[in-house]
């Protein structure tokens, strides 16, 4: 049995959905992740989990047991919340100590659990410090020290490293990587940034307007998405439209419009003559002056559009054909050259069949 | 709402409401309805119903209203007691509008610290800020003493200062110059610098960057001080009634006198919910002017 | 960066300065001027203050005031405590009218509107004679208001989520309220219970519609004695009442440095 089961949740404020029908579950020990654009209603979804919101309809339920009428102060969750929530009046160490005392922990039992979870967090010398003398990463591991001590069956993160600059923010990813695993306390986290999603997580929720697009492991949701949004939000993708031309068993063929014709892997229920998207990463590209044709790969001439030089790499807009506009990328692995192509330059593309996906949504 | 959660709301807004009831609404309500009513032989106000025969006949009227026609008196008081509260307002203005520059323009550092100078007096008690202006505006003052001096030495007869309108205004600006000074700062401070730049790059010169960027920006800090400035102007008794003479009465002293001294409550009624009245329609006109400038900016 | 402000706009605050300050620096040194006039620097001395503390009536007035002052802060403290936690957590119809009207009107009609009242609940129940109890009751009154608007500021300035955070963390909605909200929001409250008490003590109108005949305040007493004859006397008593609210003011800026500010 999952720990955590999500079953048809709706959530409106007003006439507006914030929530629309949701379903998913949580295994014991997962690092789960919701993401999805501003707005999609990540936040309240995790609000229903703590039992901040009630939904208007459908199920949660935890280890079993349906969470619709317990209150926030009796479910075994504890929430990171995004601005930290620190107690300004606590110490850190009463902080920490929070709900222990809430639990009805005897003074004895309480120290010796928070000097254990400032450890956990290598914070022990700040016990006696305020909030509002840490740093935002500081405050950020008491912050989760806090929600941990107590060993909920369940933490959720609520966007928790929006805060910090972009150093402190990957420090703090591998440390939570480290601390979930030494924990083997199961997080849901929300984010609206893919990549940190990706480094995370066990397995991500794309969501959208209120539903979940795709939920997969981190690698198929980046190389084969269900659809143009979740191909869209993550990473930088070439989405070119086309139509199936013929199914051939595994591969089948598409038609892509003012360009020509190319394989790719066949997708369930897909029948010839349908219209939809071919989707491919620009770092799957290969890009070079000259370039063979080979059997199993999509072959085309262009020429250079733009460059946009990033430092590592470089990405190349190849037009292969009438107003067809296809981003590739190279790295820069040539010391003291940034470019190896210029504006209008004359090149060939190529990929391999199996690194493009059809999307018929 | 859960039950937990309209108890919470209970306990939380029921005991100032009864209060408030009690104390504010029900008073205000006598008072309306004394306005309508006779005043008693020795003040105070007659019964508002007798019963004749079983039946209950009220004893209201409309006369006091009248009173305020009959008598071109009032209705000149109003009018002076606008213009002082004018008078003031426009002088707050002048006072308040240079230092609400200068702070909002000032290091970060020292804002508060000039902020709280200008509270600073606001706190001490409002008898005692009238007082000194007693002082000062006495006869033998040292103020008035350099200004007859000034005033023989051009050939005119010397002044009198203190019981004059003049004390009265003085004291007014005193008293409530810092409700213009925090308003206009509140707005002031939030102006961007980079306008007045962009101003003078297009080629306007230091008077045209005050009167087309900067005073049209800060109308509605202007306005929120006048308001504050305005309303208890409008309804002021004690600085007429300590600086002013005979002359300079407004309409707060009527009604102080009405109420407390004449004790003829239902005329004094009928003037305090004029002046209740003009106070209403300032508000409305400012939260008008208000709503307009937030359209625009 | 900054520009560099014009010459005359330092003259022009530095003089509106001195327009607030002079005032009140002339009450104080004349309150030590050995001389009845209120007009040229004779001498120092000491006199006018021993005067007012063999002055009876001044006393039991200053007594008066600080009781009012106390009982009436107290109450409208607890009172303002509750509106501005409600004002701010609930859209309510009527509270907010009847709570901040009373700081927009003038206080004469307060002051007009509660006199009448509280004769005729005298003259109808017997209860409520005007003296020392009606003047605080009317105190209380328009105090609250102020109390609420503090409340209400550092109310807004709180993080919503800790309460939230205490909930989820294990905290009854009471026990939230108990360890999370009061503590944070008592500096705008001690702020407000200043507040209340500076103004109740510092109140003439209102007390003067209010009092009757037989109670004296301290601004009553001051505006007897101003009304007669203008003597040192009151410049000490004007001195002594500044010290006082210098002193809360310093306190209320250790409590809250923001608490000053709010008001404005
Ligand atoms: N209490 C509320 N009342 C009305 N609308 C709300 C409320 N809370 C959220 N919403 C709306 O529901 C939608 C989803 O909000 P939510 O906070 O869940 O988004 P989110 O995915 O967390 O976005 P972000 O990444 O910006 O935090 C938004 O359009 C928001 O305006
Ligand atoms: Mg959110």
């Amino acid at each position: 049995m999952a720990l955590l089961e999500i079953r048809n949740v709706v959530k409106r404020f007003g006439d507006f959905t914030a929530v629309n029908d949701v379903s998913l579950s949580v295994e014991a020990g997962e690092f789960f992740t919701l993401l999805g654009p501003s707005g999609c209603g990540k936040t309240t979804l995790l609000r229903m989990l703590a039992g901040f919101e009630q939904p208007d309809s459908g199920a949660i339920l935890l280890d079993g047991l349906d969470m619709s009428r317990v209150p926030p102060e009796k479910r075994p969750v504890h929430t990171v919340f995004q601005s930290y929530a620190l107690f300004p009046h606590m110490t850190v160490r009463e902080n920490i100590a929070f709900p222990l005392k809430m639990a009805g922990w005897d003074r004895k039992k309480i120290d010796s659990q928070v000097d254990e979870l400032l450890e956990d967090v290598r914070l022990t010398q700040f016990g006696q410090r305020y909030p509002h003398e840490m740093s935002g990463g500081q405050r950020q591991r008491v912050a989760i020290a806090r929600a941990l001590v107590d060993r909920p069956r369940l933490l959720l993160l609520d966007e928790p490293l929006s805060a910090l600059d972009a150093k402190l923010r990957e420090q703090m990813q591998i440390e939570l990587i480290n601390l979930q695993k030494e924990v083997g306390i199961t997080f849901v986290y929300v984010t609206h940034d893919q990549g940190e999603a990706l480094a995370l997580s066990h397995r991500i929720a794309v969501m959208s307007h209120g539903q979940v697009e795709q939920l997969d492991i981190p690698e198929r949701i980046y190389s084969h998405p269900k659809n143009r949004f979740v191909a869209d939000f993550i990473g930088q993708c070439n989405v070119l439209e086309g139509t199936v031309k013929a199914v051939e068993g595994a591969t089948m063929v598409v038609s892509i419009k003012g360009c020509g014709d190319v394989k790719c892997s066949t997708v369930p229920g897909v029948v010839s003559g349908q219209a939809g998207w071919l989707a491919l990463r620009p770092e799957k590209i290969k890009l070079d002056k000259e370039l063979p044709d080979l059997p199993d790969e999509a072959y085309f001439k262009g020429r250079v559009h733009d460059c946009l030089y990033m430092g590592d790499v470089t990405i190349y807009i190849v037009e292969v054909g009438e107003g067809v506009l296809v981003e590739a990328m190279l790295p820069n692995n040539i010391p003291g050259v940034a470019k190896f192509f210029d504006d209008h330059d004359l090149v060939e593309i190529a990929w391999r069949f199996d690194a493009g996906s059809f999307l018929t949504e | 709402m859960t039950l937990q959660q309209r108890i919470g709301k209970w306990v939380l807004s029921w005991p100032p409401l009864v209060y408030m009831v009690l104390f504010f609404l029900v008073p205000t309500l006598i008072m309306v309805v004394a306005a309508f009513r006779y005043p008693g032989d020795y003040g105070g106000l007659a019964p508002m119903y007798s019963v004749e025969d079983g039946k209950v006949v009220w004893d209201l009227t409309l006369e006091n209203f009248q009173r305020l026609t009959e008598d071109a008196l009032y209705f000149d008081l109003f009018i002076k007691s606008a213009g002082y509260a004018l008078a003031t307002t426009l002088a707050c203005i002048l006072m308040a509008y240079p230092l609400a520059w200068l702070i909002a323009r000032s290091p970060k550092r020292y804002r508060d610290l000039m902020l709280l100078l200008v509270i600073l007096p606001f706190w001490s008690n409002f008898l005692i800020r009238i007082y000194a202006w007693m002082i000062i505006l006495g006869p033998q003052s040292a103020f008035t003493r350099a200004v007859n001096w000034l005033v023989t030495g051009l050939g005119f007869e010397p002044i009198q200062l203190l019981f004059t309108p003049f004390a009265v205004i003085v004291g007014m600006v005193y008293v409530h110059l810092p409700f213009m000074v925090l308003p206009l700062y509140a707005n002031l401070e939030k102006h961007d610098m980079a306008l007045l730049d962009a101003a003078q790059d297009l080629g306007a010169n230091a008077w045209q960057r005050f009167w087309r960027v900067t005073w049209p920006l800060s109308l509605p800090g202007v306005f929120a001080g006048s308001a504050l400035v305005f309303i208890p102007a409008l309804g002021m008794f004690a600085i007429p009634d300590i600086l002013g003479g005979t002359d300079s009465i407004m309409i707060g002293n009527l009604i102080k006198q009405q109420i407390l001294d004449t004790r003829d409550w239902p005329f004094g009624s009928v003037l305090s919910i004029m002046l209740t009245g003009g106070v209403l329609l300032i508000a409305a006109l400012g939260a008008a002017v208000a709503r307009g400038g937030r359209k625009r900016g | 960066m900054a520009k560099k402000n014009a010459w005359w706009l330092w003259a022009a605050a530095i003089l509106t300065y001195l327009f607030l300050y002079l005032p009140l620096v002339i009450v104080v040194v004349f309150s030590f001027n050995d001389s009845r006039l209120n007009a040229e620097w004779v001498g120092f001395t000491l006199d006018w203050y021993r005067k007012l503390f063999h002055n009876e009536k001044m006393l039991t007035a200053a007594g008066n005031s600080l009781m009012i002052g106390v009982v009436s802060s107290l109450a409208s403290t607890v009172l303002g405590t509750l509106a501005g936690i409600a004002l701010h957590k609930y859209k309510l119809r009527f509270l907010p009218f009847l709570v901040l009207t009373p700081i927009a009107i003038p206080e004469l009609l307060m002051g007009v509107s509660l006199v009448i009242f509280f004769v005729i609940v005298n003259q109808l129940l017997g209860i409520l004679e005007l003296g020392l109890i009606t003047i605080i009751l009317s105190h209380i009154a328009f105090c609250v208001g102020f109390v609420a608007i503090v409340v209400r500021a550092r109310m807004q300035g709180m993080d919503e989520s800790l309460v939230e955070a205490a909930r989820d963390l294990g905290a009854t909605p009471f026990q939230a309220f108990r360890l999370v909200t009061l503590p944070v929001i008592m500096p705008g409250i001690i702020a407000g219970a200043l507040m209340a008490f500076t103004l109740s003590i510092d109140d003439f109108v209102i007390t003067f519609f209010t009092a009757g005949v037989g109670a004296a305040t301290l601004p009553l007493e001051i505006y007897s004695m101003i009304k007669i004859a203008v003597t040192p006397e009151v410049n000490a008593v004007s001195s002594l009442l500044m010290l006082l609210t210098l002193v809360l003011i310093v306190i209320a800026s250790r409590v809250s440095p923001s608490a000053l500010r709010a008001n404005g």
